[in-house]
């Protein structure tokens, strides 16, 4: 199976790790040429959205990867991915892939002194640990087929969307490696 | 500092990597270098090559200036002080700052002792011109670390050194026998818990990012190639002709290190770089600040 991991910044090198635990090759995503004609599937890791917006733009990875989310390729996102998935940011234009329906809020919990970790259950899985890092929060959902995975202190932090599942949270920075088993099964 | 809130800036750390960290002395320039893809800015009243200039006592900035800049951007806001002057880093914790460098830019506070950065909530990061020097800081609080460089001169030899220096000396650990490690950490003089994760990893238990010096896309990939995580550019952007489209070229050769077409691409046109000192022209040299 093919699995690329968007790599032009941030905590990629951590899901590759969790892919490596469950015996995935994967290849890194840094430019155009990268992206393996037969990709079946896509992580996009945390970091700074900002940054990881205008590089998958300028360095031509955009169209292609937008497209194949659009053809139904199971992908996840990790807190900067749900945002680059979210089809709308709270007071912010966004040109991300806007291919999840939902509203998503950046740096929702303030500064870094607002970062926290907490465990809670993701649809079926219980008791996962969930590391918020200056992290966002889906704060409307604008398609009724978002199924809601987690709500932590009634914010929404995790959702799944036909191909796509995009959390608010860090599920490489654990040893937990359900969530990215959940993915593997999309 | 409890243990589960420094993890979380360890980690925060984690999500700058691959990423470039960018001086800015005004909300305006620090709008410049978001909208060029930093991952953060530090907040500073004087990039380096102009402490250096003007000499004296150099200090915490303005807080109502480090504010501003909070407020003008959406990434992480970083700020400096002074070596050992845990009231400055009190004053920037009360800001919500994002991450403090306890940095040798800065005139030192205190010739013996480093802030204890276990006292903190937010997040610290510190230079380190050897292995020894970074498990001191990281013994001492630290959840990132960058090499020293020579802050403000352009001249890139000294991060190349640091970093050459650390990922030996962690390479040689590496290789030691377990019950040598006693030993190793009583030369470094750092804790042995440290020894034994550097031992079983190979690696630093935090980040470790590049800084002092980085001019040039190719002074960027350099680093990156050597080790670096990431990057720090200090006087490389805003005392250059064209500090937008070299801001924008050192990300990218950040994220593409690997890659020489694409590093000559980004090189051309870049306008006029930093001027730079040499190391030997230099009479102050702020990496023996603190050690």
């Amino acid at each position: 199976m093919s699995i690329g991991i968007l790599a032009v910044q941030g905590a990629f090198i951590e899901h590759a790790h969790c892919l490596e635990q469950l015996s995935q090759d994967y290849v890194l995503l840094r430019k155009k040429s990268d992206i393996p004609q037969n990709l079946e599937r896509l992580i996009l890791p945390g970091g700074e959205s900002t940054v990881q917006r205008k590089l998958l733009h300028e360095l031509d990875l955009f169209s292609i990867l937008k497209n194949k989310i659009l053809e139904d390729m199971p992908v996840l996102g990790t807190c900067v991915g749900l945002i680059l998935l979210a089809e709308q940011i709270a007071e912010e234009s966004t040109d991300g892939f806007q291919s999840l329906p939902v509203l998503v809020r950046r740096n929702a919990y303030g500064r870094q002194l607002g970062s926290f970790s907490t465990k809670g259950t993701v649809g079926e899985i219980s008791d996962f640990p969930m590391r918020f890092i200056r992290a966002p929060y889906i704060e409307k959902i604008l398609h009724p087929d978002v199924q809601i995975l987690n709500l932590t202190d009634q914010h929404i932090t995790a959702v799944n969307y036909k191909n796509q599942i995009g959390t608010a949270f860090h599920p490489e920075l654990t040893d937990d490696l359900r969530i990215h088993k959940l993915f593997l099964s999309l | 500092m409890s243990e589960e809130r420094y993890q979380l800036n360890k980690e925060l750390a984690q999500m700058l990597k691959g990423g470039v960290i960018m001086d800015v002395t005004t909300p305006e320039q620090a709008k410049i270098a978001e909208a060029a893809g930093a991952c953060a800015v530090m907040a500073l009243e004087r990039i380096p090559a102009d402490i250096r200039a003007a000499g004296g006592v150099s200090r915490m900035s303005d807080p109502a200036m480090i504010q501003e800049i909070q407020k003008a951007v959406s990434i992480p806001v970083m700020a400096k002080c002074r070596i050992g002057h845990f009231a400055e880093a009190q004053i920037l914790e009360a800001i919500q700052i994002d991450y403090i460098d306890e940095s040798e830019v800065l005139s030192p506070a205190d010739d013996v002792y480093h802030i204890d950065k276990t006292k903190f909530k937010v997040p610290f990061v510190c230079g380190a011109k050897d292995l020894g020097e970074a498990l001191r800081r990281i013994a001492e609080g630290a959840s990132m670390i960058r090499t020293k460089g020579e802050p403000g001169t352009g001249d890139i030899i000294q991060a190349v050194r640091h970093m050459r220096k650390i990922q030996s000396e962690i390479s040689n650990l590496a290789a030691r026998r377990e019950d040598e490690l006693f030993e190793a950490a009583k030369q470094l003089q750092v804790p042995v818990d440290l020894v034994r994760f550097v031992h079983a990893n190979k690696k630093l238990p935090v980040v470790n990012f590049a800084a002092g010096g980085v001019a040039t896309p190719a002074d960027a990939a350099l680093m990156m190639q050597l080790g670096a995580e990431g990057v720090f550019v200090g006087s490389g952007i805003f005392k250059s002709g064209n500090p937008e489209k070299r801001a924008s070229a050192i990300v990218k050769a950040v994220t593409n290190y690997n890659q020489p077409d694409l590093l000559a691409k980004l090189s051309e046109n870049l306008g006029e770089a930093m001027v730079g000192i040499n190391e030997q022209e230099i009479a102050l040299l702020m990496a023996e600040r603190g050690k």
